[in-house]
């Protein structure tokens, strides 16, 4: 099986390779179309800002890329926000794969910290990257902004308001929390997506 | 609901965990990335790494360790000690550390803050801050508690917030070391001055001191070193106490 990671402008992706490699799973990380194209699952990782990375993407052809692929791709953390609709980070137009806009937490109460950083629990469908996962597991976040909760959500994590951990429509997954940080419930849910 | 952290802090020199442990059933006692694995295995929420080797030459042995760590560890782990410009923090960055800590350069040159916080993010920078209470007030120290500065505790965290910083990590030198429990007064005031995480440090002599500096002491993020090395206090007991007494842990 061929699994690809994306390299792009964003981040530490290195993190992503070594949590597969730790599931036995050896991965390419690669900016290349074609090697993207014919892998058997894609992995679409990251941290950064939403808008410049956006541009980065646009450059370099890969915004049509990634939305035209037909094998199961992975976001991760800023991977999830955008293959969302929009992102209020840098006012970004993103990838549109699902539906919900990504705004910044904007809580009341000042005693709610921005980011929401550190583990929180999820609430699941049970199906896809969380099958045989206990319920409500904790999970381990580093963010500012969240997805709002739509049609295609498939976990959630309550913090000021509940807002998408997880999103899925067809081939495409995506995760705000980090699997690749969340011990061995994320290797599970990392596997899973391998199993797909 | 957002677990409180336990974060237990390692001090590596030249490549090897410096303070004793009392592990047993570990193949070297004071490899940081076993003593690493076997904290994440009991639980611990994140790995502080801290770095105080003294020479220059050495700091390639630091470089080469966070890389295995990153490897064999699946939280996440912050590093820090001897970083001075944002090459340092890329260097440490690439070889796969979450987070770093900066103290002394920041307080030298604070828009440092600003520059790791544009380029990587502001969760990536945990800013440090040694102070001690003298004549009324929080005095910031550099260089691990030797030189004093005129910065006091609460502007700096509030600037260090302003600039970018993801987390502070303040470590009262009055408490540490002492067992006697956290500076609690002043992390509340700390915590609700400010609207990024805190985490204590300093003081951690007992479970109680635990559910105190969260309680009393709002942090978010309690981290100890000896305690945990010691085996004075398991983590899966202190989290199943805090569990008891209405502590939101993982």
């Amino acid at each position: 099986m061929k699994v690809v990671i994306i390299k792009y402008n964003a981040g530490n992706i290195f993190s992503v390779d070594y949590a597969l490699k730790r599931i036995g799973v050896e991965a390419e990380i690669t900016g290349d179309i074609e090697k993207i194209k014919s892998a058997d699952k894609v992995i679409f990782p990251g941290v950064g800002e939403a808008s410049t990375t956006m541009a980065y993407l646009r450059e370099h052809k890969l915004d049509e890329v990634i939305c035209n692929l037909k094998q199961p791709v992975l976001g991760i953390c800023i991977g999830m926000q955008l293959l969302c609709a929009s992102s209020e980070e840098g006012n970004a137009k993103c990838l549109g794969v699902f539906d919900e806009k990504v705004l910044r937490f904007a809580p009341q109460d000042p005693t709610i910290k921005v980011p929401h950083m550190g583990w929180n629990t999820i609430s699941h469908n049970g199906e896809g990257l969380f099958k045989g996962l206990p319920e409500n597991p904790y999970v381990y976040y580093v963010h500012s902004f969240y997805a709002t909760v739509g049609n295609d959500t498939v976990a959630t994590t309550d913090y000021v308001h509940p807002f998408s951990a997880s999103l899925n429509k067809g081939n495409f997954y995506a995760v705000q929390f980090h699997p690749e940080k969340s011990g061995e419930i994320g290797e599970k849910i990392l596997k899973n997506f391998i199993e797909l | 609901m957002l677990a409180k952290r336990i974060i237990p802090c390692l001090d590596i020199k030249d490549g090897q965990t410096v303070k004793g442990t009392n592990f047993v059933n570990l193949r070297s006692a004071g490899d940081p990335v076993e003593l690493g694995a076997e904290y994440s295995r009991l639980g611990a929420d994140e790995l502080v790494f801290l770095d105080i080797t003294a020479s220059f030459e050495k700091r390639k042995t630091f470089v080469e360790l966070v890389k295995r760590i990153a490897q064999n560890i699946s939280i996440p782990f912050t590093v820090g000690g001897g970083i001075h410009e944002l090459k340092d923090v890329d260097t440490l960055l690439s070889a796969g550390a979450d987070k770093v800590s900066v103290n002394s350069a920041v307080l030298k040159t604070p828009i440092l803050i600003d520059e790791i916080a544009k380029n990587f993010g502001n969760q990536v920078c945990t800013v440090a801050i040694d102070a001690k209470f003298e004549n009324g007030e929080w005095t910031c120290y550099l260089n691990g508690g030797r030189v004093p500065t005129e910065r006091k505790l609460f502007e700096w965290a509030k600037e260090a917030q302003e600039r970018g910083a993801g987390e502070i990590l303040f470590t009262s030198m009055n408490h540490d070391g002492v067992k006697q429990g956290f500076a609690n007064e002043a992390l509340c005031t700390l915590s609700e001055s400010l609207n990024i995480p805190v985490i204590a440090s300093g003081g951690a002599g007992t479970m109680q001191h635990f559910e105190d500096v969260f309680k009393l002491g709002k942090a978010d993020a309690a981290l100890a070193a000896s305690i945990f090395h010691f085996h004075e206090i398991g983590i899966p007991e202190l989290k199943q106490f805090l569990r008891e007494r209405g502590v939101v842990v993982r």
